[in-house]
């Protein structure tokens, strides 16, 4: 037994064997749907449990999976394994170390829309893991756990990995999708949703890796185990990837709704040198900064609560800034990012983050005015609800929270002075 | 009937199809919401952001379903948190767009600025400045000053080549994609693409030629700012010095509509200068696109070597004369004449093959027509009668071709049944080898060169139908409405006569001759073949004696002498020769009078398209002083030979023609004039929506009245076949290429990378049968001529035949065994033809 | 002629088996991976020969390889040595880690070492930021993370990378 339930590897040595993973229930859930579930019941299960997405956006996974028409064929489940936001690196973790749970959940998710073939979308540079899950895939269709008429059901499900090639923008599920088809990955108007018309325009569920990980056990010990960890409303664990000046970095599975502060301190061991923590970024790059006050230290990471805030949990991807650190650098540095990750679709996040870029460079080299800094938080105002797709959106949210909250930094730059 | 929704717009009610996006239903009402990415031919993509617009939708209790109403008994409206894009949001029932709140002007006014912080804003040398969207709309809702560094701006390379045709300026580039999706989605040559991404994508193209599409010029009407331009065009003249002309495109039978712009000019002497070709809207013929022929095509007009004086000959020479003392000749020989052989083309106007007809009847000449193409008899009686429209067709209709590459003969049509396939219609493509067509098509046959009567009859009633047809003859025959084009792919005369009877009898059996949408279309190998025929013009089997015993030829707008050494010897043979031309052609050489003519582009005429649609040309430029329109040319010689025919007005000689032509009874220049509204809305005012090209004012054409004479097609028993090939021998299959060498192509020399060359086009085994290989030159030997080629291998060519391009030396009219040796083994004595 | 066919019959078959056969084209990507392996970057012909086997234009191709930053079309040095130094990197020493480096084996970003054998290149956050400094070695249709690197150990990895390429080539010859 594991006190862990997505990040078991850190207590069953080679969990990633399949034998190891059998020993320890492996694949019994998914026998389980297949012998003796109906689609439906499997749907209200997922809902019943409450399991939300943990790929950014928090969805309920059941309430994604019941707008599959069932008049529209093929369907196929994709799994969301772009894993591209800076300061997350969990979704790697499960791959890497606990294999079969992921794919597992892939296929029971894969059943309960009833997809044939289903997809794991990696990012190009989880080259290793790709090589990995193939081989983990080729293990499963010799044990029997995937292939023709499964258990001797009518049920055949093949899993096949689609390797990235270096687009943080192929982590957006339209966009993903694109880049399976074979085109660039920019992202796709919506509507229609990819749950109606997705891959090859057929209905299609994208769920993240973590979220199909949290099947197995559900669907082995029910809803109401599940919604035994977690809070009310964001039920069960979830995996916080730690990172930037914070003493011990990397991937913590607590429930949802655990305080900040006992991520950041008991976990992970305060803040190196005994500097003072300064803000908090609770998604990501693409994080509204929490400015790292006692009450905020004492917030559940739960959806609503960090919402509150101003911010959101996004996938837990908790970057940790203390005092050495200038909002306006690490503005520069998010920038950067989006400016480079932009797909180029939708003109005010193309020419924003260019021009936001630029006039960022200015500020952290020494050559901007106050005015600048004006200039700054109006653009990046002004590409606000009017990109196409979320990213835009998320290149915002550090500059103009930053330019909010920490406008000293920018200003200090701006006067002349260093970090 | 789609089903119609109401919403309001801007305060104004507009009643619209489910489906119609909001832009579109503004538009309806004239409204305009600026647009960049959007345009109406193209899918909705949603990329600028320009459109952004407030949407409000009524509220509907959750509870019962029913809408929540305000006190005042309005029902409630609720808006988004965000502006919505009106390009990508269809309309629904009581749907409130506001286009010009603070909110909406506010936005427009940051897209723009973001657009421009990147855009070079060289206005003042480029050349969209005065058409270009994007300075237009800057005007209107942009920013007044720009608070992006100007040192910061991007550069990029300007006046890139993609080929040798279209220009970029990367600078300039606003990354719309509508080029992109154009070349992708509406013509299926996807040639240019974006590369990079964010900031730096860039346009570019990887094909060979260098954008490789015969349709890359509308991507320069479509581009939203000066990014792409025509290398015809470029740097040729600022938009607003130009004068437009309305004409029709002559090169082939789909007669799409253009203008003409031009400007006066130092270069030629003050007068007005062709400066480029654009598209002009009509729905029915070529919507808003041309090919890059039409477009680029029309050099031939404005050329050095146009000829300026009427020329007798005198001794051995040619020499200039007046037109009274040319005149006088040619109807002193023309009354003489035992047999006069009149010889037209397929290039001449309605009206000037209607009076070279009544001189030639007044002497009881023969009025032949100069093709390899038969059955414009049959067109007349079973062809597309009014109401009919390509773009109509759908669900439930069924096209078939037979013998043609549409995309190389008639490339608008080929994109046209394209949509019509994407619509729902059945297309059945029937050819020997693989054409662009067939991907789009329901059912494709393929037929050995010489069988296409066989291939057709299956599909007439009561016909004995093979099991792997079944599928496609029902679906033939199941349409509510069927379209039957046929072409001269490997046909001559005989053989395109075959077809024409059987494909008529095919339409003629469906029982739906003069419904809309049914009818028989031919493929013709000029703009108005149909009118020749509809004229009285009539191609002959033995051309060659019925030349060579004519005591006079008279020969309009042909060059027999240089498609065939036969024919030149036969032109030799003539007593008589009299020529109108545009140029000195090898016929003109050899003529005893010629008449200097006007191109296309100086006058006024008529055509007749392949559907059966008149349609009016406007003069665009100053003819030479010295040459007359070939209609008057004729008149002249009528009236020295005591007939009436007008030599003065273009539009009074069609009122001639039309007392004596029934099927253009009511036809006049006004009516040809007459324009109802189209959809798209599209022009000048309209640039940032449609684009660049020309909204139609002067003419939509009038489509004729079938041909009654109460004869019945009767199918051809067989097809004309193919003659045996000889030992070492092959069969030369003639096909048509759109890029030909003909004298009305030659003078665009931009062209000259995409002609068609002097090849033999070889299934790889044929080759191999014969001993010959790639690249190899070979000599061609067939009666009594020799013409040195190259060999091109090409899987999609039939074991056993060799294609050949027509106009490229090659005299082959019709299927041909000929003697193919390779050029090291042969002496030097078998000379060339004409290179 | 199809080189890349010829080259790579069995695993072309299985890149095309995993996709619905009307839906060739979501082939591109891993066969632009699969060509990229040999000589280190997509030459005009693989592009061509993918282009034949997904159906697609050479045009279509060659978009996908200038979005994706994973695929080069130009040759510039075997091994594309690639430091994250995105945001959380950078917290952990990741640009000073760059410096160094660079100036150790004496190179700039973007320039290839002498021997052609490396090229030193900035990225973005590759999923390690536990583990900064930390680079990737993508090169012979591999790609390898190397984590918690101090410039000595990153050094030594480029080393024992330069030996196995020496090996390799003396056993080629
Ligand atoms: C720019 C952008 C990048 C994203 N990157 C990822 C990612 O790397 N992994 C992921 O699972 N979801 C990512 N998402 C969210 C996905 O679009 C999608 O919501 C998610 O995969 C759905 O899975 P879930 O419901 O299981 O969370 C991203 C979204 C955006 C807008
Ligand atoms: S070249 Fe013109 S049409 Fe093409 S993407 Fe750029 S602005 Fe749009
Ligand atoms: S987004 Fe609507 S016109 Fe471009």
């Amino acid at each position: 037994m594991s006190e862990f339930i997505l990040l078991r590897h850190r207590d069953i040595p080679d969990l990633d064997q399949l034998k190891v993973y059998l020993k320890n229930g492996g694949f019994e859930a998914w026998k389980k749907v297949v012998t003796s579930m109906e689609p439906v019941e499997l749907i209200q299960l997922a809902k019943d449990s409450g399991l939300r997405g943990r790929g950014g956006a928090g969805f309920p996974t059941g309430m994604k999976w019941s707008f599959v028409p069932n008049n529209l064929w093929p369907h196929y489940v994709v799994a969301n394994a772009d894993e591209s936001e800076p300061g997350t690196f969990k979704d790697r973790e499960i791959m890497e170390s606990n294999p079969f749970q992921f794919l597992e959940g892939l296929m029971i998710a894969s059943y309960a829309v009833q997809a044939q073939n289903s997809y794991a979308y990696l990012r190009g540079e989880f080259w290793q893991i790709g090589l990995k899950l193939n081989q983990k895939i080729a293990e499963l269709e010799k044990a029997g756990f995937l292939g023709d008429n499964l258990f001797g059901t009518q049920y055949s499900l093949r899993l096949h990995v689609h390797m990235g090639a270096g687009a943080y923008i192929c982590g957006e599920e339209t966009a993903l999708l694109e880049s399976i088809e074979g085109k660039l990955g920019q992202p796709r108007l919506r509507p229609p949703f990819p749950a109606v018309a997705g891959l090859y325009a057929s209905p299609t569920v994208i769920n993240n890796v973590e979220t199909l990980t949290n099947l197995p056990p559900i669907v082995q010990n029910g809803a109401t185990w599940f919604r035994e960890h977690g809070t009310e409303k964001s039920p069960g664990v979830k995996i916080f990837s730690l990172s930037g000046c914070v003493n011990n970095p990397g991937n913590y599975e607590l429930p949802l709704g655990a305080p900040f502060r006992k991520l950041i301190y008991e976990l992970g061991g305060g803040i190196p040198e005994g500097r003072t923590i300064k803000a908090i970024m609770a998604a990501g790059a693409s994080s509204a900064l929490i400015p790292a006050t006692e009450a905020a230290l004492d917030t559940p990471m739960d959806y609503e609560s960090v919402a509150n805030l101003g911010a959101s949990l996004g996938s837990a991807s908790v970057i940790i800034l203390d005092e050495s650190v200038s909002m306006s650098w690490l503005a520069q540095k998010t920038t950067h990012f989006f400016k480079h990750e932009s797909c180029g679709k939708c003109t005010p996040c193309r020419e924003g983050t260019y021009w936001m870029a630029h006039i960022l460079d200015r500020i952290e080299d020494g050559g901007a005015s106050a005015k600048d800094v004006d200039l700054l938080f109006t653009v990046a105002r002004q590409m606000q609800n009017k990109c196409l797709c979320a990213l835009g959106e998320f290149s915002t949210m550090p500059v103009v929270s930053s330019l909010e909250k920490f406008r000293r930094d920018f200003l200090a730059r701006v006067d002349g002075q260093t970090r | 009937m789609p089903k119609m929704v109401t919403l309001t717009i801007d305060n104004h009610p507009v009643t619209v199809p489910q489906g119609t996006v909001v832009v579109d239903a503004a538009k309806k009402i004239g409204v305009d919401i600026p647009v960049f990415c959007y345009h109406p031919k193209m899918e909705p993509v949603g990329m600028c952001r320009l459109c952004l617009v407030e949407i409000g939708r009524p509220m509907v209790d959750r509870a019962t379903g029913q809408p929540l109403m305000n006190e005042d008994g309005t029902p409630k409206v609720q808006f988004g948190p965000k502006l919505e894009t009106g390009c990508t949001t269809p309309v629904s029932e009581g749907m409130v767009v506001h286009t010009q709140t603070d909110g909406v002007t506010a936005a427009r006014k940051d897209i723009l600025e973001f657009l421009l912080t990147s855009h070079p804003l060289d206005c003042p040398i480029c050349d969209k400045g005065g058409e270009c969207p994007l300075q237009n709309l800057t005007m209107r809702h942009g920013p007044g000053n720009s608070r992006f560094l100007f040192d910061e701006k991007q550069h990029l390379g300007k006046n890139i080549p993609l080929g040798e045709l279209i220009y970029l300026d990367r600078e300039r580039c606003i990354q719309c994609a509508r080029c992109v999706r154009f070349q992708s989605d509406v013509v299926d040559d996807p040639v240019i693409g974006f590369y990079n991404r964010g900031r730096k994508l860039e346009i570019m193209s990887n094909s060979n030629p260098g954008f490789d599409s015969i349709f890359s010029g509308n991507t320069t009407d479509i581009c939203p700012v000066g990014a792409l331009t025509t290398a015809d065009f470029r740097f040729g003249a600022r938009p607003w010095e130009l004068k437009s002309a309305a004409s029709i495109c002559t090169h082939c039978p789909v007669g799409c509509n253009l203008t003409i712009n031009v400007r006066r000019e130092a270069k030629s002497g003050g007068d007005v200068a062709i400066k480029r070709i654009m598209p002009r809207q009509n729905e029915s013929v070529n919507e808003i696109w041309i090919c890059d022929k039409g477009r680029m095509a029309y050099h031939y007009a404005e050329s050095k070597e146009r000829l300026t004086s009427p020329l007798v000959r005198k001794g051995a020479d040619l020499q200039p004369v007046s037109w009274d003392e040319a005149l006088d000749l040619a109807a002193e020989k023309i009354r003489s004449a035992g047999q006069l052989v009149t010889l037209a083309g397929g290039r001449l106007s309605n009206e000037d093959l209607f009076n070279l007809a009544q001189v030639t009847q007044k002497v009881n000449g023969r009025a032949l027509l100069h093709t390899h193409m038969a059955g414009g008899d049959l067109v007349a009686r079973y062809g597309l009668p009014e109401g009919s429209d390509l773009g109509a067709l759908g669900k439930g209709d069924a096209i078939l071709v037979i013998a043609s590459d549409l995309h190389q003969e008639a490339p608008v049509w080929w994109l046209r049944l394209k949509q019509a396939a994407k619509r729902g219609a059945e297309l059945i493509v029937l050819n020997p080898r693989e054409t662009r067509l067939d991907k789009f098509a329901g059912h494709v046959v393929r037929y050995p060169y010489g069988q296409e009567v066989e291939t057709l009859s299956v599909f007439l009633p009561g016909a004995q139908v093979p099991e792997a047809l079944q599928a496609v003859v029902s679906a033939f025959q199941a349409a509510e409405n069927a379209v039957v084009f046929y072409g001269s792919e490997g046909l001559g005369l005989d053989g395109s006569q075959a077809v024409a009877q059987t494909a008529a009898a095919l339409v003629f059996s469906r029982g739906k001759t003069g419904q809309p949408n049914n009818g028989l279309v031919a493929v013709w190998p000029n703009g108005n073949t149909q009118g020749a025929w509809d004229m009285g013009f009539k191609p002959s089997a033995d051309l060659a004696s019925a030349v060579r015993t004519a005591d006079v030829l008279w020969a309009a707008a042909v060059d027999p002498a240089s498609d065939d050494p036969a024919l030149a010897e036969a032109v030799d043979g003539a007593r008589f020769v009299i020529v109108q031309e545009l140029f000195l052609s090898e016929t003109a050489r050899r003529a005893d009078i010629v008449f200097p003519a006007q191109s296309f582009a100086e006058r006024e005429g008529t055509v007749t398209s392949g559907e059966l649609r008149v349609q009016r040309y406007y003069p665009a430029i100053r003819p030479d002083a010295n040459t007359r329109p070939d209609f008057a040319i004729s008149a002249q010689i009528g009236l020295r030979l005591g007939l009436k025919l007008e030599a003065h007005l273009s539009s009074l000689a069609l009122l001639r023609a039309v007392e004596k032509v029934p099927t253009y009874a009511g036809l006049s220049y006004q009516r040809l004039a007459e324009v109802t509204e189209q959809w798209p809305i599209f022009g000048r005012k309209d640039m940032y929506y449609g684009g660049t090209g020309y909204a139609n004012s002067q003419g939509l054409g009038v489509k004729l009245a079938l041909a009654a004479d109460g004869i019945n097609p009767h199918a051809a028993k067989e097809s004309a076949g193919m003659p045996p090939a000889a030992v070492n021998g092959l069969v030369l299959v003639p096909v048509t290429r759109l890029f030909d060498r003909g004298a009305t192509v030659m003078p665009s020399t931009l062209l000259h990378q995409r002609l068609a060359d002097k090849v033999l086009q070889l299934h790889p085994r044929t080759a191999e049968k014969l001993g010959l290989n790639a690249d190899s030159d070979v000599l061609v030997a067939a009666n009594n001529w020799t013409v040195e080629a190259r060999i091109q291998l090409d899987e999609n060519v039939p074991v056993g035949v060799a294609l050949v391009p027509r106009s490229t030396g090659f005299p082959v009219t019709a299927p041909l065994a000929a003697a193919v040796t390779s050029r090291v083994a042969v002496p030097e004595v078998y000379g060339g033809l004409r290179s | 002629m199809n080189e890349l066919l010829a080259k790579y019959p069995k695993e072309i078959k299985a890149i095309l088996a995993k996709y619905p056969p009307e839906f060739k084209r979501s082939a591109v990507m891993p066969l632009l991976h699969l060509a990229q392996g040999d000589p280190g970057y997509i030459t005009p012909q693989a592009m061509q020969d993918i282009a034949d086997i997904c159906g697609i234009s050479i045009t279509e191709v060659g978009s996908i390889v200038g979005f994706y930053t994973l695929y080069y079309d130009k040759p510039l040095g075997r091994y594309h040595i690639q430091v994250c130094t995105d945001m959380p990197c950078a917290l952990r020493g990741a640009d000073k880690f760059l410096k160094e480096l660079c100036e150790r084996l004496g190179v700039k970003v973007g320039e290839p070492t002498a021997d052609g054998l490396f090229v030193i290149e900035e990225v973005m956050c590759l999923a390690a930021c536990h583990r900064a400094p930390m680079f990737q070695v993508h090169g012979d249709g591999d790609l390898v993370y190397h984590e918690h690197q101090t410039v000595d150990t990153a050094l030594a990895v480029l080393d024992a990378v330069r030996q196995k390429a020496a090996v390799e080539k003396e056993a080629k010859a």
